[in-house]
């Protein structure tokens, strides 16, 4: 279906597409360049939060700059004083499409956004630069006790459930991005899904960075109560600039007794994007979490999604495609933590290296003492589309309980002169073709998404591929 | 105007070693032709240079299709002007549904002018004939599902190509040893849907080593390959010699062909051990 598309405009970097467009806004506010406690300070003063979120900030902003960069990963080459932190694009958000100023309006009619939102959403957060600046959910879910805001206004109106798991999961300790995540959060969704509340559609925030040398810092909360059930979907552009932008984002999700949430991310970012994020779950007894997780993009992405499985019965799934093209790195992986007896865990990690991009696969599988009878099945494969390209795999395993079953499996295929030869013998042009092969490599997880998401990400992977034969 | 195929003394090698030494063939369209020969005589690498595989050098000689080199074409340009083959051994291509491979192919060949990014046969249309196609060679409708040549068994192998065969109506055909690997009734079927799809109706070049194919599919011409060159060809009786008596008359005939065969199976024999 991806190749019935029509061509797009191509850029000199060969993958341009309809995400590259800047969108001309005055802004009511942007912070200085740069980071320390005044500009801290002056965040936690716009958004007139209470003292324990500043003094959260502060002591964040400590361990961000008392921690080392991680040795491991991709090169991370950013001046942390060059970027802008907080940008407030409008004093207010925006409950229809519009309240939201015009040009930040067209800019997700652009995305298609208001459109999918008719169609098949539960619900939507749109946040551009630092801020929610569009949300929505339908009635029903409201009166049912489903929350789905952004995070700020959580703080504000949910500040108990907020409270009791924020940083909870992923503390400012866990690691420098983490840290700096923690110090200058702005925006992000807060979920809770009550108990039994199981939802149909999907609901989808849209994360967009517009200016340059911008940092975004969303942080999310999913709390999904006993027996309910959600899917959460993520989606992530930025147009093209030739300075770094950098998204760090926090997300931590809570899936209580047989419950299940499913968190789908298919970003796009701009080449130009380092998109070092941390997510992490608590899965409790009989729950379910999938990370579904779409890397496409940025100049450097290392995320890993982790799944602690805290109680018997837990499942943690996790479904990572990765595609990088030239002057990419994806640092693409995932975590499965088995913390209790009975506990299942899979990860299938695709990735796709073309044009002198490098992908990774970094994964670790941990089994804690007594988490007898547990389950582990990881499958990583790599397809390579020319000799410039590379693919690493950074398998880490511990286990600490004997009676597991682990398995690992792990290929590196690159196209084969002979399988392209097949399909150009049908009539296949070379584009079409190795389009074809990679579409068919990753089929097994994009026929987990759903339809609307699967086109989608059809079309992303066409994008990436057109000018890919010379 | 009647399409021809033209072979004029070519030459192929693979890496640097000579396989092909000087091919003569001329192909008519609606004619059929039986290529036999011992294994090692260079059958398969004859219908690999004919597709354009990249592996396959041509290093002097010519093949033309309607006075037109076909040497200057890719693959892909080959199958639009209207070559195929039926391999011996299809790749599989995991992921990709027949249906949708099928679809780009059939519209490719239909619409040789098509660029990148055009609409393709419309998705109704398409499915309709296809199931008709499918129908008519007894394959379950599964099968358009299923990733192309991903696990299947030779026979369905084998069909699958039949199968393109049908959809994409060549003005010629290559099919190496598609009557290879399967059972008498299938055997069978397969001949029978070849001679239906494409005997009398394109320029068949089949290379087999049974009968049944072309007892289904009777040959105009029947050439024996041996050594890279074509040593002899005859009509159809001399298919029905080769299934009866075997090849120790042309080996025999031919001895230096027959060295230069010995030579390139030794070869062979020992790159397999290396």
């Amino acid at each position: 279906m991806s190749t019935d598309a029509p061509a797009e405009p191509k850029s000199e970097i060969g993958e341009i597409n309809k995400y590259n467009f800047r969108t001309e806004t005055t802004g009511v506010f942007k912070a200085k360049k740069g980071i320390n406690r005044e500009i801290v300070n002056q965040i936690s003063d716009i958004k007139g939060e209470p003292d324990w979120m500043r003094e959260f900030r502060l002591r964040s902003l400590e361990i961000f700059e008392s921690k080392p960069m991680p040795k491991w990963g991709g090169a991370i080459d950013i001046d942390f004083q060059d970027i802008y932190y907080y940008l407030k694009p409008t004093d207010h958000q925006g409950k229809t499409w519009d309240d939201v100023p015009q040009e930040i309006k067209d800019t997700f009619d652009k995305l298609g956004i208001p459109e999918a939102e008719k169609k098949f959403l539960a619900g939507v957060k749109a946040q551009f630069e630092s801020e929610v600046v569009y949300g929505s959910l339908e009635e029903d879910l409201a009166k049912k006790g489903v929350i789905f805001t952004d995070t700020d206004t959580a703080v504000r109106e949910h500040p108990e459930l907020l409270r009791e798991y924020f940083g909870k999961i992923i503390p400012p300790e866990d690691n420098k991005f983490a840290a700096l995540n923690s110090a200058v959060w702005s925006g992000g969704s807060f979920i809770y899904i009550p108990k039994g509340v199981s939802i149909d559609f999907p609901l989808q925030a849209y994360f967009r960075i517009n200016a340059e040398s911008m940092g975004q810092f969303e942080r999310t909360l999913i709390l999904v109560d006993e027996g309910a059930n959600v899917h959460y979907v993520e989606g992530c552009t930025a147009p093209m600039y030739s300075t770094e932008s950098l998204h760090s984002a926090v997300v931590e999700v809570v899936v209580k007794r047989n419950a299940r949430c499913r968190y789908t991310t298919i970003q796009n970012w701009a080449n130009n994007i380092y998109n070092l994020v941390t997510k992490r779950a608590y899965a409790y007894g009989d729950a379910t979490m999938e990370w579904v997780d779409g890397n496409l993009g940025s100049k450097l992405t290392m995320k890993y999604p982790a799944v602690h499985m805290k109680e018997p019965g837990a499942r943690g799934e996790i479904l990572s495609i990765a595609f990088s093209s030239a002057g990419q790195h994806q640092d693409a992986g995932a975590k499965l933590v088995h913390e209790a007896p009975n506990t299942t865990g899979q990860i299938i990690s695709k990735s796709i290296s073309k044009n002198g991009g490098r992908s990774s696969y970094r994964g670790l599988v941990a089994v804690h003492p007594g988490a007898h009878n547990s389950k582990n099945n990881v499958v990583c494969d790599a397809l390579i589309l020319d000799p410039e390209s590379r693919s690493d795999t950074y398998p880490y395993i511990e286990i600490s309980e004997q009676d597991v079953q682990i398995g690992h499996e792990a290929s590196v295929s690159r196209i084969g002169e002979e399988q392209m030869f097949y399909l150009l013998s049908r009539g296949l042009s070379e584009q079409e073709a190795s389009t074809m092969i990679v579409n068919g490599f990753i089929e097994p997880l994009v026929k987990e998404l759903p339809m609307e998401y699967a086109i989608e990400m059809n079309r992303l992977i066409q994008l990436q591929m057109e000018g890919s034969v010379g | 105007m009647t399409h021809v195929l033209k072979i004029e003394d070519l030459h192929v090698s693979v890496g640097d070693k000579p396989i092909l030494r000087g091919v003569n063939l001329t192909i008519n369209h609606g004619e059929t032709h039986a290529l036999m020969g011992p294994n090692g005589s260079g059958k398969s690498t004859l219908g690999l240079a004919i597709m354009g595989h990249p592996g396959y050098e041509v290093t002097s000689g010519s093949i033309t299709l309607d006075g037109k080199d076909v040497l200057e074409m890719g693959p892909d340009e080959r199958a639009r002007a209207g070559i195929f083959m039926a391999f011996q051994r299809p790749m599989a291509i995991p992921g990709v549904k027949m249906a949708d491979f099928l679809r780009h192919a059939t519209t490719n060949v239909r619409r040789p002018d098509r660029k990148e990014g055009e609409e393709l046969i419309p998705m109704r249309e398409f499915r309709k004939e296809l199931r008709e196609k499918m129908e008519h060679l007894r394959m379950d409708s599964e099968f358009a599902r299923r990733y192309v040549n991903d696990g299947f068994s030779g026979g369905e192998m084998k069909r699958a190509e039949i199968l393109q065969l049908a959809m994409l109506q060549p003005k010629f055909a290559v099919l190496d040893e598609t009557d290879s690997g399967l059972d008498a009734d299938a055997v069978r079927l397969a001949s029978e849907s070849i001679a239906d799809i494409g005997h009398q109706k394109m320029g068949l070049l089949i290379i087999t080593h049974h009968d049944k194919l072309l007892e289904h599919n009777p040959p105009e011409f029947t050439h024996v390959m041996l050594g890279g060159r074509l040593v002899e060809t005859g009509g159809k009786e001399l298919a029905v010699e080769l299934h009866q008596h075997g090849y120790d008359r042309i080996r025999k005939a031919y001895p230096d062909a027959e060295a230069l065969n010995q030579k390139l199976l030794a070869e062979d024999a020992e790159e397999a051990l290396a």
